[in-house]
């Protein structure tokens, strides 16, 4: 598969030229793993929709029309059938993967940066600031994240903008944890002290000393964070909390969509089916960069 | 054991006052003024002014904030702006709903993410560990609101066996434990039920294998103990954590029950929080939020010392 090959290629930057590095390693295990490779095969596919969906798509995925409502899978001119109102799904569906996947993924990025900085500044100071930083983290996650991200989301009001926000806020505290917990681990090591002692800088030391172990389980960690975003995304905008119609994404034309279940099940489910397998992409990448990258 | 009771209960204190914190706040970061959905759009500055009073909109936010923790502590959640109901009371029906189901479905899960798990855990590499482990992937990864949604479909649409909304026959408030009742949970709980069932049979697999690795159980092999007699040791080994881990899901299924029961209609919090999100009834979001988060905090005080209780090796610093 080499269109695989090349989803995986980012993970290998340019190998050192002596002997074979920690990263050409991972990438080596990475590309022997059948399953890295399926997920990442999908994940491409997704990502040339997200990117290309509207040029490929065969139809107008805004196009409605009252006389082919709910058509069944497979009909005249509506190769999976059309929603209710007269759209066609496959076009929709294909389209609906760039809303889709940046609902779900903008969150985790931005939780990404945001929670490291945190995680970072909390273990590197440690004492005061450490336990200011962590406590107030230990209150966003008292609660159950489908919960809190409910609870903004719908005191902020619809719209994508408080959606990604709220599911930015429901994503920081657990990546800052785990930054939190291996920059203070690192802190202390011999090789910290010893470049302390020769006169390096808070910046300096974080920069080459203890970002490079933060990294990399924070990396593997957030690309887990994308499945659970990827269904926490799109539930937002199944209750109604995030894109707005006429927008194509799969939560939203779930939503739309559940109250055809008695006149085109299947039609109505083909969303859901959308989320489900993106979300098992994830979480199966997630697992083999574990295995390659040898983090806990 | 007690010094670590009472260390662990005072370490909760501050997390609540937080938790109150961020539940109060929500109110405030609403967009709009939250009077606005209880008042025609032509009334007079006098009546406005009026509701702001009654509602204490009008006083400075710590002031608000602490009569509002110390009304809570006394079970005075507010009024429903929609329904002119006390908050707590509603909360307390939904609550009460939405713990039967999620207990129900914790249990499902628990039973076959134990089974899955042990048997993963013991024929490691096998087909079963296989087929184990890609149903926790599955597991975690399935978007549950659409798998309710397939349940649905399948069960009620297609075949007609089970209902596919409500919580009982003819919309009837009063729950009992018949069949007529039971055959509404089936399909929400068997739905729930997906998420701790994953995850608890990674969990399981993992301290499974983990424990039969261990060289105690080399030495009841050695000592002559059946097979049997090994699985009460292994089993006795890893309930602590499982037991933990069911206790933690229990909570995580109280606050992710929301999309479930819009999906199934079924009476609980998170129908309660949509039709709150969807008429901007502020109190009764923020008292139902408050409500589940706490129910969260005090559930992982009481796992932790279960948890220590059940397994005194768990050394806490």
């Amino acid at each position: 598969m080499p269109m695989s090959a090349a989803a995986a290629a980012p993970a290998v930057p340019v190998p050192p030229p002596r002997s074979r590095g920690y990263w050409a390693g991972v990438g080596l295990r990475f590309v022997k793993d059948p399953v890295a490779l399926g997920a990442s095969a999908v994940l491409l596919v997704l990502l040339v929709l997200a990117l290309f969906g509207p040029w490929l798509a065969p139809a107008d995925p805004f196009k409605s029309s009252m006389l082919g409502r709910l058509q069944p899978i497979g009909s005249e001119g509506f190769p999976l059938g059309s929603d209710e109102l007269g759209r066609d799904m496959l076009s929709r569906l294909m389209v609906g993967a760039r809303l889709s996947l940046f609902m779900g993924i903008t969150p985790v990025v931005l939780a990404f940066v945001i929670g490291t900085t945190i995680g970072l500044v909390a273990g590197y100071a440690g004492g005061l600031v450490n336990s200011a930083i962590m406590r107030t983290v230990d209150v966003f996650y008292a609660f159950p994240s489908v919960l809190l991200a409910i609870a903004l989301s719908g005191a902020l009001g619809a719209g994508i903008g408080n959606a990604l926000l709220s599911l930015t806020i429901v994503f920081v505290p657990p990546i800052a944890r785990v930054a939190e917990s291996v920059t203070t681990q690192v802190r202390t090591r011999d090789y910290v002290e010893a470049a302390r002692a020769s006169g390096a800088g808070a910046f300096a030391i974080v920069r080459v000393h203890v970002l490079g172990n933060v990294l990399g389980p924070i990396f593997v960690y957030a690309t887990g964070l994308i499945a659970v975003s990827m269904i926490l995304a799109s539930g937002l905008s199944f209750l109604g909390l995030g894109v707005k119609p006429p927008e194509p994404e799969w939560g939203l034309m779930l939503n739309t969509l559940r109250t055809a279940i008695y006149v085109q099940p299947w039609v109505a489910a083909l969303p859901g089916a959308m989320i489900f397998v993106t979300s098992i992409a994830f979480n199966l990448l997630s697992d083999s960069l574990r295995n390659a990258m040898d983090v806990k | 054991m007690l010094a670590y009771l009472l260390r662990r209960l005072l370490y909760t204190l501050p997390i609540m006052g937080g938790v109150a914190l961020v539940c109060f706040a929500l109110v405030h970061i609403a967009p709009g003024d939250p009077l606005v959905s209880i008042l025609p759009p032509d009334a007079s500055q006098e009546l406005q002014d009026r509701l702001r009073t009654l509602y204490g909109f009008d006083r400075s936010l710590p002031e608000q904030f602490f009569s509002w923790v110390w009304r809570a502590l006394q079970g005075d959640l507010g009024t429903s702006i929609a329904s002119s109901r006390p908050v707590a009371t509603e909360v307390m029906t939904a609550v009460v709903n939405t713990l039967r189901l999620a207990f129900v479905a914790t249990l499902i899960g628990f039973a076959f993410g134990c089974l899955f798990g042990f048997v993963a855990g013991y024929f490691r590499g096998s087909v079963v560990d296989r087929l184990a482990s890609l149903l926790s992937v599955l597991g975690v990864s399935v978007p549950h609101y659409w798998l309710g949604m397939v349940l649905v479909i399948v069960f009620a649409a297609q075949l007609n066996w089970l209902p596919a909304t409500g919580a009982g026959p003819g919309g009837s408030g009063e729950w009992a434990w018949d069949w007529a009742h039971v055959q509404h949970m089936l399909l929400p709980a068997i739905t729930m039920s997906v998420i701790p069932m994953g995850i608890v049979a990674r969990t399981v697999r993992a301290l499974v294998a983990e424990i039969l690795a261990q060289e105690f159980v080399v030495g009841l092999r050695a000592k002559g103990l059946t097979q049997w007699g090994v699985f009460r040791h292994v089993v006795k080994n890893a309930a602590p954590t499982a037991l933990a881990v069911m206790g933690l899901q229990l909570g995580y299924l109280l606050g992710g029950s929301i999309l479930i029961e819009t999906v199934f209609a079924w009476p609980g919090t998170g129908f309660l929080l949509n039709s709150a999100i969807f008429q901007r009834d502020l109190p009764l979001l923020q008292g139902t939020i408050l409500v589940l988060a706490l129910f969260f905090v005090l559930l992982n005080v009481v796992v932790d010392i279960v948890q220590t209780m059940l397994d005194p090796r768990i050394a806490r610093g």
